[in-house]
């Protein structure tokens, strides 16, 4: 059968279903503390359409007091979210086949979980446009839906929060095991392990995302040796065998 | 019913900074790849992100949390090893992990 946008976004569809059911409690929790900092539902809602970045929007209302720290809070969101950078750079490889003019709003929705499900698809073909919005539009709706749906209803959403944060986790240790090519994927993450847990204990903040994740990116670079991505390709050109 | 719709011009104006700010870690990184060759050292950089920043992630709440949420993540990497569908490896994972919270 040849893939359809329809068929390929059901895929992608298929393939982030359990974040979605994930993303319903930790958007509930977040909403719920939004509330208690005195936004409104809407105001709530307008926060998880427009930012749409789930650790910058808990640290957001953890800063939301009067009068609010405006300049502050965005120097903050900018900075939790400069894995972006990373992310986007990575994925740019594998999305030059989907015409131009979507990839701005292809990039809104680009999340961690999204990222991951389409850089997993990604090792076996470049994505299609209708895979790519198969996994990451449904996170959005469901995000900022629920946000509104915790500011209205409260708390009692502790514990639900909890397993869905581990939840996450999990998902995420089953997507790096995806990843896995041998020696080097250990000296990666575990560099990337050792510098997040280094930064986070003396660093404040969210800064041991980027700094884990760029010295898992360095030790790659640094055991990277020519040989062996030499493709025949290359050979051919070269004129070498 | 009317206070659900309550909207501070100030707040958002701090939404909306935060927005632009958050888009633009989005948007930079396809710009900076523009007209980039990846090969090479740079390929062998690029394709390392997945894996690393996904590790970085869940560091604190897999290393940095308690033994409950260590031993909840080794069994969860197994699994993931052993090519369990993701979503059952999350079912192990989560469960596990409430299991664990009751006795360790």
């Amino acid at each position: 059968m040849i893939p359809t946008f329809k068929s390929d976004f059901r895929a992608g569809l298929k393939d982030i279903s359990p974040t979605l059911l994930a993303y319903m409690p930790i958007a509930m929790l977040w909403g719920t503390m939004a509330a208690s900092k005195g936004l409104s539902p809407l105001e709530a809602l307008l926060m998880s359409f427009f930012v749409y970045a789930g650790a910058s929007q808990f640290i957001a209302v953890d800063m939301w007091n009067e009068p609010l720290p405006i300049v502050v809070m965005i120097a903050t969101a900018f900075i939790v979210n400069l894995r972006h950078v990373l992310m986007a750079a990575s994925i740019s490889r594998h999305i030059q086949n989907i015409r131009r003019v979507f990839h701005p709003m292809m990039m809104h929705i680009l999340t961690d979980e999204a990222w991951a499900i389409a850089e997993r698809k990604a090792l076996s073909g470049p994505l299609s446009l209708g895979y790519y919005l198969g996994v990451a539009a449904p996170l959005w709706p469901t995000w900022f839906i629920f946000s509104a749906i915790g500011a209205v209803i409260g708390n009692a959403l502790g514990d639900v929060a909890a397993v869905g944060d581990f939840g996450l986790a999990a998902m995420f240790i089953s997507i790096i095991a995806g990843f896995w090519k041998g020696p080097r994927t250990a000296a990666v993450i575990g560099a990337s392990a050792l510098v997040a847990v280094l930064t986070k204990s003396y660093i404040p903040g969210r800064w041991y995302i980027l700094m884990g994740g760029l010295a898992g990116v360095l030790v790659a670079a640094l055991l990277h040796t020519e040989e062996e991505v030499r493709t025949p390709e290359d050979t051919m050109e070269k004129g070498v065998p | 019913m009317s206070s659900y719709f309550t909207l501070h011009w100030q707040w958002l104006l701090a939404i909306l900074g935060m927005a632009a700010a958050t888009y633009t870690t989005r948007i930079s990184g396809l710009l900076l790849m523009r007209g980039v060759v990846v090969k090479g050292r740079l390929k062998a950089a690029l394709d390392a992100m997945p894996p690393s920043v996904l590790m970085a992630v869940i560091t604190p709440t897999v290393l940095m949390t308690g033994k409950a949420e260590t031993l909840a993540a080794v069994l969860t990497a197994l699994a993931a090893i052993f090519r369990l569908p993701l979503l059952l490896t999350i079912v192990i994972g989560v469960s596990s992990v409430l299991v664990f919270r009751q006795f360790v």
